[in-house]
């Protein structure tokens, strides 16, 4: 047993990180606002970069490795809050011709049974060259041109433009039940690992600003009232961590352990992770946390978008209630 | 990242649980938690057993007499055991996990010698005088004060919350040696024979209603400075290797006994109750689900910590991480125990049925978790000041 991160896979997280802060940073992600959080050329940086063709063998053209780093790559994506579909299009590589080049961006939207009727809420549907539809029988491809939604004018995230949907419209199956369960383990993990780097980026910021900000003649970071803050930040991002990991291996080598029960782990506590220290960065940044100049809410924000898909904290909590 | 065992861990796991299946049929019954002497003679008797198979001392180096795994098999082991419901390591856990290393890596041969193989195979029982109580969280205020005369020291003051101090025969002791010195500059480690005249322990009357801990008081107690460990003056470094030998294992039996604890709660759930079980409650449901991911989680974080120790060979922040969390947790699950047992939550005895009494000593158990061992408070300092790199407080 070795739970650290190989050579490669550190190298993999450092180039990943680096990729991200050249071509998104903060003020390029924020200027992606009026376009609904996609940019072509930029979304073709990332999949240059392999993102989307990752875990594709080399013979499909892709980069052949495994969940774990898959995980590794979607945490940077997370920390460094870049916009779009990037689960879905991921997830399309393999099915979808042109999804793992970037010529192609993939959306998605899950069709789950217990739902109550419509209207779904579509992420990014102005963007999409694809939509496909995730249900217990299949994943389905919709032409996203044919689907008649309503643009909600105000989202929560502004980042992660939405549609309401009354109806979709049949399309046709790309995919069996197999696949479409073993994209819900997928997408659970690496809507963890997004929710990972959110946790990271926001303690990131929270502590720096802590160090900074002068109260009382001190930085606000030497009062236990904020240092306790900042340290149960930390603890939720290491526990959020390691479960993520898990995720990952699990993924890759099922003889480990329960899988499902991994990746529900994993989205849970990176989901809380992501939302609770979401809050606490605003509470740390004080008044001008609660600004739009301040980055703290766009974090909380997706992180909110983000726990809504592949099961919510809850269901991940009732899906863990049925495994023990 | 690989959790699988290699094909060495595999083997010592295999064996280990071949082992543990042959023995464990043939102990006695345990004796209750409030017959300490009991209970010595229970756990040095699997000493003793642990020490003729070659599992004593795992984590020890060999040429002390330990076995020389690796953290990794460290983990394995307290793994299977506590899988197989073997006896904790009880009253031999301050000689095995803190005094021993500590004495392997500073005392000098003489003492290793008379102390080392004692202790594993169960002949010694040691424990612990750091705390005092004027110094608990700020331990190095403390002020047992030992004065040189001749070949001995002349110790006087007072410590407590000294687990099994009715039972053990010496006690590593933190004296202060030089009271102008700087506050950690000035205390040394000793050896003290807890027998030695003018010695006495009082047991403390815990909120179980159990004796675990004592008070023990020192009058005028010559300590040959023979039995000092370190240099004089050194002892507060010296308390720092003590704590550094636990290399993320030290919560691993309490990790994996919350999981069964867990599990045994989900039964009560599912059996007990008026009419409707508290299982079919969503909000209970989602509660337990949450707890079994946070242990899960806790599982998983542990392997890191182990992982990290191995590759660097010294224990990181880890252990603060996990200790905070965890320490959450177990008030969790106590709290949702008790919501589950409801009126039969008012007695340790089993009032909802088997099981049901071990999950109010857990609620009760979880208020120790935060505070022993460095409170909440004060690994949310460490944590805040040594990784995140804030300025200290004043």
């Amino acid at each position: 047993m070795d739970f650290e991160l190989s050579d490669d896979q550190e190298a993999l997280q450092g180039a990943v990180r680096r990729l991200c802060a050249g071509v998104y940073p903060m003020d390029t992600v924020r200027s992606l606002e009026a376009q609904g959080g996609v940019e072509r050329a930029l979304w073709r940086r990332l999949a240059d970069a392999g993102v989307f063709a990752l875990r594709l063998p080399a013979a499909a053209g892709g980069v052949g490795l495994g969940s774990c780093e898959a995980v590794l790559v979607f945490e940077e994506l997370g920390r460094a809050l870049v916009p779009g579909p990037l689960l879905w299009t991921h997830l399309g590589a393999g099915v979808v011709d042109g999804a793992g080049s970037g010529d192609q961006v993939v959306g998605g939207v899950e069709r789950r049974a217990q739902d109550r009727p419509l209207p779904l809420v579509v992420e990014h549907l102005a963007a999409l060259d694809r939509l496909l539809v995730l249900d217990d029988t299949g994943v389905w491809e919709v032409d996203p041109t044919a689907v008649k939604g309503e643009l909600v004018p105000h989202p929560l995230d502004p980042l992660t433009p939405l549609h309401t949907v009354d109806q979709l419209p049949p399309g046709t199956q790309l995919a069996g039940a197999d696949t479409a369960a073993s994209w819900r383990l997928d997408g659970t993990a690496l809507a963890a690992a997004l929710l990972l780097g959110l946790a990271e980026a926001v303690t990131d910021m929270a502590v720096a600003y802590a160090k900074e900000r002068q109260q009382f003649e001190r930085p606000i970071g030497s009062f236990q009232a904020v240092k306790h803050i900042l340290a149960d930040m930390l603890v939720r991002t290491e526990v959020a961590r390691a479960a993520v990991y898990s995720a990952g291996v699990h993924l890759d080598d099922p003889g480990v352990g329960d899988v499902r029960r991994a990746v529900s782990t994993a989205k849970l506590m990176a989901g809380e992770a992501a939302l609770v220290n979401g809050k606490a960065c605003i509470q740390v940044h004080g008044g001008m946390g609660f600004t739009w100049e301040v980055d703290a809410h766009l974090y909380l924000k997706r992180a909110r978008v983000l726990d809504t898909v592949f099961g919510s904290a809850q269901s991940q909590a009732e899906v863990m209630a049925a495994l023990i | 990242m690989d959790l699988r065992d290699s094909p060495d861990e595999r083997q010592f796991r295999a064996e280990l649980r071949d082992w543990l299946a042959t023995v464990l049929p043939t102990l006695p019954p345990k004796p209750h938690v409030t017959d300490w002497p009991g209970r010595r003679e229970y756990d040095t008797a699997w000493q003793v057993q642990l020490y003729e198979a070659g599992y004593a001392g795992i984590n020890w180096p060999k040429e002390y007499g330990g076995r020389g795994a690796t953290p990794t098999e460290h983990l394995i082991f307290l793994e299977e055991s506590e899988r197989a419901g073997a006896p904790y390591v009880g009253v031999n856990f301050v000689g095995l996990l803190h005094a021993g290393p500590t004495l392997i890596a500073e005392a000098s041969p003489q003492v290793q010698e008379a102390h080392l193989a004692a202790i594993l195979r169960g002949d010694e029982v040691w424990c612990q005088g750091f705390s005092e109580p004027g110094a608990g969280s700020d331990l190095a205020s403390l002020r047992t004060r030992a004065v040189r005369d001749g070949d001995d020291y002349v110790v006087s003051g007072q410590k407590i919350w000294t687990s099994h101090a009715e039972v053990a025969d010496f006690c590593e002791l933190l004296v202060r040696t030089d009271s102008d010195a700087p506050k950690h500059r000035g205390i040394s480690w000793l050896i003290l024979p807890i027998d030695s005249p003018g010695v006495e322990v009082r047991p403390l009357r815990t909120i179980y209603g159990s004796a675990e801990f004592s008070e023990v008081f020192l009058d005028e107690v010559r300590v040959p400075v023979a039995n000092r460990v370190g240099a004089e003056n050194d002892g507060w470094r010296v308390a720092m290797v003590t704590f550094s030998f636990e290399r993320g294992t030290a919560f691993v039996s309490e990790l994996l006994q919350s999981i069964e604890l867990l599990e045994s709660l989900v039964g009560i759930a599912r059996s007990t109750g008026n009419g409707a079980h508290p299982w079919d409650d969503l909000g209970i449901r989602r509660e337990l689900g949450h707890l079994a991911a946070d242990l899960d989680a806790l599982w998983s974080l542990t392997k890191r910590n182990v992982s990290q120790a191995s590759r660097t060979g010294v224990p990181g922040v880890g252990g603060s991480v996990f200790k905070l969390h965890y320490s959450e947790v177990r008030h969790r699950l106590g709290d949702l125990a008790l919501r589950i047992l409801d009126r039969a939550g008012l007695s340790f005895d089993d009032l909802a049925g088997p099981g049901s009494g071990e999950q109010v000593h857990g609620w009760v158990h979880a208020m120790s978790i935060s505070i022993a061992a460095g409170t909440s408070q004060i690994q949310r300092n460490i944590l805040g000041e040594r990784v995140l790199g804030l300025p200290r407080e004043r």
